[in-house]
């Protein structure tokens, strides 16, 4: 089936790249939903079986790659919207749409990849395709911004693959050449540890910039800024995902051998400064895409917390990632509605919401309870869950530290989104304010009532696949 | 044999440190192409026509061809400044990447390897550091590529050390590796070029959180 879905994926960004017929891109786009969809239901069915020798359908993957399939269809929808709203030249839609497949293809693989070095190829594959979307205004600011992007994931893929070379050399100490995630699970004890650790630094340095934590995250928030905001939805949720299936795998080796507690020490270090490096921004921040995306980094570095500090948490950091993807999607779709009405990103410019667009400010205010984890969201659950596994690890002066920059957090971010909400804006001409459909907003709703159903009231298929992926961890 | 090639590969890192020009780089990354092809070659356990091929296409077409005439298109083409204009005296960055190889060097007797050639490790974390350090002291934006290409090929020979023999995977890795960031970091460097009048990474700061 993977063949089949990388094949038909990858024909079908060729056609939207060729093609500018709209009736086509339609049919085309569908097509691909279709097979995102089609390749989920395949993967759910058929747990824990290898296709292609090089793509596993585990159950960490299987759930990431449907939480894609289901934020790829509004993903597509909102798309839509803005390229009709923005036009832009035929070409440059036509590399957009190819660009947004191509990536939503290379994470999904990423998702099953069970070998190191696949995983690597299409992370890899990633950045040429957010590159082009970022790049998809081709002004000066988004050339600024795409560069920086490339240089710095070119560097950080770079560093993954020292870490290969690293990794591969620690292998031979057990008498093997097999960098599959299988087999270095069952190797761990004969790992050499004074490779495997530099082999952890750098393939973990290496994939934050995809995650999008200390110390790489830079280049990912002015990605998610310049880029159209549905793409940005992609950039800040799925793909972040990715970077977090790279480091979660390679992590359950290092666990599994006497570096775990080191291992915990290095992830710990670079998420709390995440943390407190997203609580410095949030509090200057004005551009409220950049604020979204520096909301970001502070739940990735929450998620890796949950997994240093090991047990509960681990279901946590799980749990957290799909929750957030589906939430900060919809703050990113939301955005769009915004800056239509407004046609601004600052915060100066920007107010009242609620009467232009109920149905948007409704979304905006519900994306803000539950970015904040506040108790009617599902990342309430998953944040509870992760400071109890700190206070059970008997890391209270962390949790006290974390605790009072979540507090600064919600301050910053709630002046803002009050403001947008509430507070007429400055000099703001409302004479022509677009009237927007509420329908558009029902995907958004939707997405956060499913982040809020999946965290209070989690299905048991779904709490076993959660439990099923962290079962190689040590508690 | 090999060892001098090595050794010849740093002393090409020390040179850089104190190059002016732009074009001295170029040729410079030209001729490290050319080192790690022979170094490769004397490596070779047999001589197999498609791994032969693949290593040929790799580091002379590639490395020392390709990229260098590339650069010296986008050189020419934007009409880049020849000077290097660094941040720091060439003095200080002879000694930088001096303390760099010697670092290295008390870092790799450290290491009790059978497994591992140590002057392999030496010069390869000795050009990372030295890409790096690269990146970081220079101004202009071709500058950083000419450190990324530094990074590649130290990346390159401590795949070397790695696998001799080797495997097909990280020959296929480093190929589409230097393939696709290559692409695109010319690609937009052709497009800065097009954009910002003259190319200095002082122009980049227009991103900012206020």
């Amino acid at each position: 089936m993977i063949g089949i879905y990388l094949i038909g994926a990858f024909s079908i960004a060729l056609a939207l790249f060729l093609n500018r017929n709209k009736a086509i891109t339609f049919i085309l786009l569908g097509l691909f939903l279709i097979l995102q969809g089609a390749l989920a239901f395949y993967a759910y069915f058929n747990l824990q079986t290898t296709d292609w020798s090089y793509f596993t359908y585990d159950s960490l993957g299987v759930l990431l790659l449907t939480t894609l399939s289901i934020i790829s269809v509004p993903a597509i929808f909102h798309s839509h919207i803005y390229l009709e709203d923005q036009p832009a030249p035929q070409e440059a839609r036509a590399i957009y749409y190819a660009a947004v497949v191509l990536l939503l293809t290379a994470i999904s693989a990423g998702y099953l990849a069970n070998h190191i070095a696949v995983i690597w190829i299409f992370t890899e594959i990633t950045t040429l395709s957010a590159s082009a979307l970022i790049y998809h205004h081709r002004n000066k600011l988004a050339l600024e911004g795409t560069w920086k992007y490339v240089f710095i994931c070119a560097i950080s893929i770079t560093f993954v693959f020292i870490g290969i070379l690293f990794l591969s050399l620690s292998l031979e100490h057990a008498g093997s050449d097999d960098l599959s995630f299988k087999n270095l699970v069952a190797n761990s004890s004969n790992l050499n540890p004074f490779w495997l650790r530099l082999a952890f630094l750098f393939i973990f340095t290496g994939f934050t910039a995809k995650l999008g934590l200390v110390p790489m995250f830079t280049a990912g928030i002015d990605a998610k800024d310049k880029a159209p905001a549905p793409a940005g939805a992609l950039l800040s949720s799925v793909l972040m995902n990715l970077g977090f299936v790279g480091i979660f795998r390679f992590y359950v080796v290092v666990a599994n051998t006497p570096l775990h507690h080191w291992a915990n020490l290095v992830i710990g270090i670079a998420a709390f400064l995440s943390v407190f490096i997203a609580t410095v921004y949030m509090i200057k921040v004005k551009n409220i895409k950049r604020m979204m995306a520096y909301s970001g980094l502070e739940h990735m570095g929450l998620v890796m917390l949950g997994i240093a500090a090991g047990g509960i948490g681990y279901y946590a950091a799980i749990l957290h990632i799909v929750l957030h993807a589906f939430v900060k999607s919809s703050l990113f779709f939301q955005f769009t509605q915004l800056y239509r009405v407004f046609q601004s990103k600052s915060i100066y410019y920007v107010g009242n919401y609620f009467k232009y667009n109920t149905a948007g400010a409704m979304v905006l205010l519900l994306g803000f309870i539950s970015a904040t984890a506040m108790p009617p969201s599902g990342l309430f659950v998953s944040e509870f869950l992760i400071f109890r596994s700190m206070f059970e690890a008997h890391q209270i002066v962390l949790l006290v530290a974390v605790l009072l920059l979540l507090t600064m957090i919600i301050w910053a971010f709630g002046k803002s989104i009050l403001k947008i909400l509430f507070i007429p804006p400055v000099e703001f001409d409302d004479s022509n304010v677009p009237v927007i459909s509420p329908w558009e907003s029902a995907s958004q709703f939707f997405l956060l009532a499913l982040a809020a159903y999946l965290g209070l009231n989690p299905p048991a298929e779904f709490v076993q696949m959660i439990k099923d992926s962290i079962m190689l961890l040590p508690n | 044999m090999i060892d001098v090639l090595l050794i010849t590969f740093i002393i090409t890192l020390f040179y850089m440190a104190i190059a002016n020009r732009m074009l001295t780089y170029l040729k410079v990354l030209a001729f490290q192409g050319v080192l790690l092809f022979v170094v490769v070659f004397l490596q070779l356990k047999e001589i197999n026509p498609v791994n032969l091929a693949l290593i040929l296409l790799e580091t002379i077409v590639f490395k020392s061809v390709a990229v260098p005439l590339f650069m010296a298109y986008v050189l020419k083409r934007n009409n880049i400044t020849r000077e290097s204009e660094p941040f720091l005296p060439n003095f200080v960055s002879l000694i930088i990447t001096t303390a760099i190889v010697v670092v290295t060097i008390l870092l790799a007797n450290q290491v009790k390897d059978t497994h591992l050639d140590k002057i392999f490790f030496v010069v390869a974390l000795s050009s990372l550091f030295t890409g790096l350090y690269f990146i970081a002291t220079r101004r202009k934006i071709i500058t950083h590529v000419i450190g990324y290409l530094i990074i590649e090929n130290g990346v390159f020979v401590l795949s070397l050390a790695v696998g001799n023999e080797m495997p097909m995977l990280v020959n296929l890795g480093i190929m589409l590796d230097i393939f696709a960031s290559v692409l695109i970091l010319g690609i937009f460097l052709n497009k800065i070029g097009d954009v910002f009048k003259d190319i200095d990474v002082n122009q980049l700061s227009n991103l900012k959180d206020y």
